[in-house]
């Protein structure tokens, strides 16, 4: 079921054009799957009138809190990134559908692009849990794009790219050589549009099933306004509700 | 708190939901119980399916947003097969907003939607900025809207309900030619034509270029037409345009509207409707109005 909840900020650490946000609730949070997202209320910004689409970067169920990573892109994530622990930050969550879980015993390559890594975070670890160990293939422009980098390392063998080549091989993810090395069985991918296309491109080509997380501007984040709408074999449809992670055969790419 | 719009839409208090902000209602339930709410209006629908326009389709603006879905819906026959048979048990008033690009699909839609039981009104949508021929052409002129609403009152037996477009010069006129060819009410405003640029890539925001502004940006204006509606029209006026809480509602009913609709706000919070009744209902009694019906035009 989806909620409005106050969080408290509890918990900031500061990487430059990016933040990440530990939001703690009073009460229990609702079930939340890998890849879903949330709906942000951005506070005191007179310029920002709606709620910013955040994917969830992690989830402690425990303690009642979920953990953001927000890059700064316009005005509204600027705000957010510079809230200030003991901040009150209004959530609408859990939003859309996550990646589909794969089989025990079946080989899954999760890549990321620039700040499309923040939700292969949950995702890696859930993963873990269910007794499966992905392999991370994470790009960025340069060294410090790639935030967290020895957390994500403890969930699966990890792969770099980087376009300035400052860190792992240099160029894109589609040109790193563990394409070349090893095969999977899913792919699993968010990041900038026409990395993801490039991905689902590589993919298609040796035919293996793949899985992309859109971000397209929305209003409502709920499958009302319509304005988040993706073309799909099935005509027009809201990256909100129906996404944001939609198998790339569904996709007119 | 009931309000009587006529010819049998009575409403269990003045708060609705406007069209294309609420989905179905189905995508609320889980923030407002729909039992608290004078009504809903379902998303626009015409005769025949619409894809809308490409994608983006969204840009924000200052204190609000711009869109140019384009009417994106599955047709009359998907409503009344799929949606309706979901929605119709809803304890709430079910209210279709019906768009057209043609006079004769504004006539078969009402007749279609005139036969569904639980639907007990249209909201008639001559307004829609973002398609061209998406009904804005019928009601930006006197004879346009007398042709439409003239056309659809002989085969639709329940009440109608007519939204304005505020892009016209004077819309009491508007509003009195759709009172005089038997309107039963009017919602105004629709969204106010804009536009936005992306000046670091000198290209426009939406992908049909201008689209419909909406949010709180445009309450002035919605709050300054509804009150020269009110004053020009007999049949009931229902106010919105930016209407985020419940002290805005009660401005549009101080200015003539006897009741009023939600719609942008519910992207910032899904939960504002069921607020806002709660929150006219302490304003009545603050300031003692034992019926919020009073309420319409009490302006001093």
């Amino acid at each position: 079921m989806k909620q409005i909840v106050d969080f408290k900020l509890v918990g900031k650490q500061d990487f430059g054009r990016s933040a990440l946000l530990r939001l703690h609730a009073e009460c229990a949070l609702p079930d939340m799957a890998p890849g879903q997202f949330v709906q942000v209320r951005v506070d005191g910004s007179p310029s920002t009138y709606l709620r910013r689409p955040i994917s969830i970067h992690d989830v402690d169920f425990q303690n009642h809190e979920i953990t953001l990573l927000v890059q700064q892109i316009g005005e509204g994530t600027r705000h957010l990134a510079s809230a200030e622990t003991g901040d009150i930050i209004n959530v609408v969550l859990p939003l859309g559908n996550g990646f589909s879980m794969p089989e025990k015993g079946e080989r899954c390559l999760l890549v990321g692009g620039g700040i499309g890594i923040a939700p292969l975070f949950y995702f890696a670890k859930v993963l873990n849990e269910k007794g499966i160990r992905p392999t991370l293939l994470l790009g960025g422009k340069t060294e410090s794009d790639l935030l967290r980098l020895a957390d994500y390392q403890k969930l699966g063998e990890t792969f770099v790219t980087t376009e300035d080549g400052s860190l792992g091989e240099k160029g894109f993810v589609t040109m790193h050589s563990v394409w070349q090395k090893q095969s999977f069985d899913k792919i699993y991918v968010c990041g900038p549009k026409p990395m993801m296309k490039a991905v689902a491109k590589l993919a298609s080509e040796k035919s293996v099933w793949c899985e992309v997380s859109l971000e397209n501007l929305m209003a409502c984040g709920l499958g009302a306004c319509l304005c988040c709408v993706e073309d799909t074999v099935d005509g027009h449809v809201c990256v909100c509700k129906e996404g944001p992670v939609f198998n790339t055969r569904r996709l007119k790419w | 708190m009931t309000i009587d719009l006529g010819r049998g839409l009575v409403l269990r208090n003045p708060v609705m939901t406007a069209s294309g902000t609420f989905g179905y209602g189905e995508e609320y339930t889980d923030f407002v119980d729909l039992a608290q709410l004078g009504g809903i209006i379902v998303k626009g629908t015409t005769l025949h399916p619409r894809e809308g326009n490409p994608y983006p389709r969204m840009a924000e603006t200052p204190s609000g947003m711009l869109n140019c879905v384009g009417l994106q819906n599955k047709g009359v026959q998907y409503f009344i097969d799929t949606i309706y048979p979901r929605i119709k048990d809803f304890d709430t008033n079910v209210l279709l907003n019906l768009s057209g690009s043609c006079l004769e699909d504004y006539v078969k839609g009402a007749e279609m939607v005139d036969a569904l039981d639980k639907i007990p009104a249209i909201e008639l949508n001559v307004s829609c900025p973002n398609v061209k021929q998406g009904g804005m052409a019928f009601g930006v002129t006197t004879t346009g809207i007398s042709q439409v609403v003239s056309e659809v009152r002989k085969v639709y037996h329940k009440h109608l309900m007519v939204k304005l477009s505020p892009n016209v010069t004077n819309i009491a006129e508007i509003a009195l030619a759709a009172e005089a060819d038997g309107a039963d009410s009017v919602s105004l405003i629709n969204t106010l034509m804009g536009m936005a640029i992306d000046a670091e890539q000198r290209k426009p925001k939406l992908s049909v270029i201008t689209g419909g502004l909406s949010g709180a940006c445009v309450k002035p204006v919605a709050l300054r037409m509804v009150w020269q509606v009110a004053k020009a029209v007999k049949i009931p006026v229902v106010g919105l345009g930016g209407i985020s809480n419940a002290i805005d509602a009660v401005e549009f009913m101080l200015a003539g509207a006897s009741a009023i609709e939600i719609g942008t706000a519910n992207f910032i919070d899904p939960a504002v409707s069921a607020k806002v009744v709660w929150g006219i209902n302490e304003y009545c009694e603050r300031h003692g109005f034992a019926q919020v019906a009073e309420l319409t035009g009490a302006l001093l």
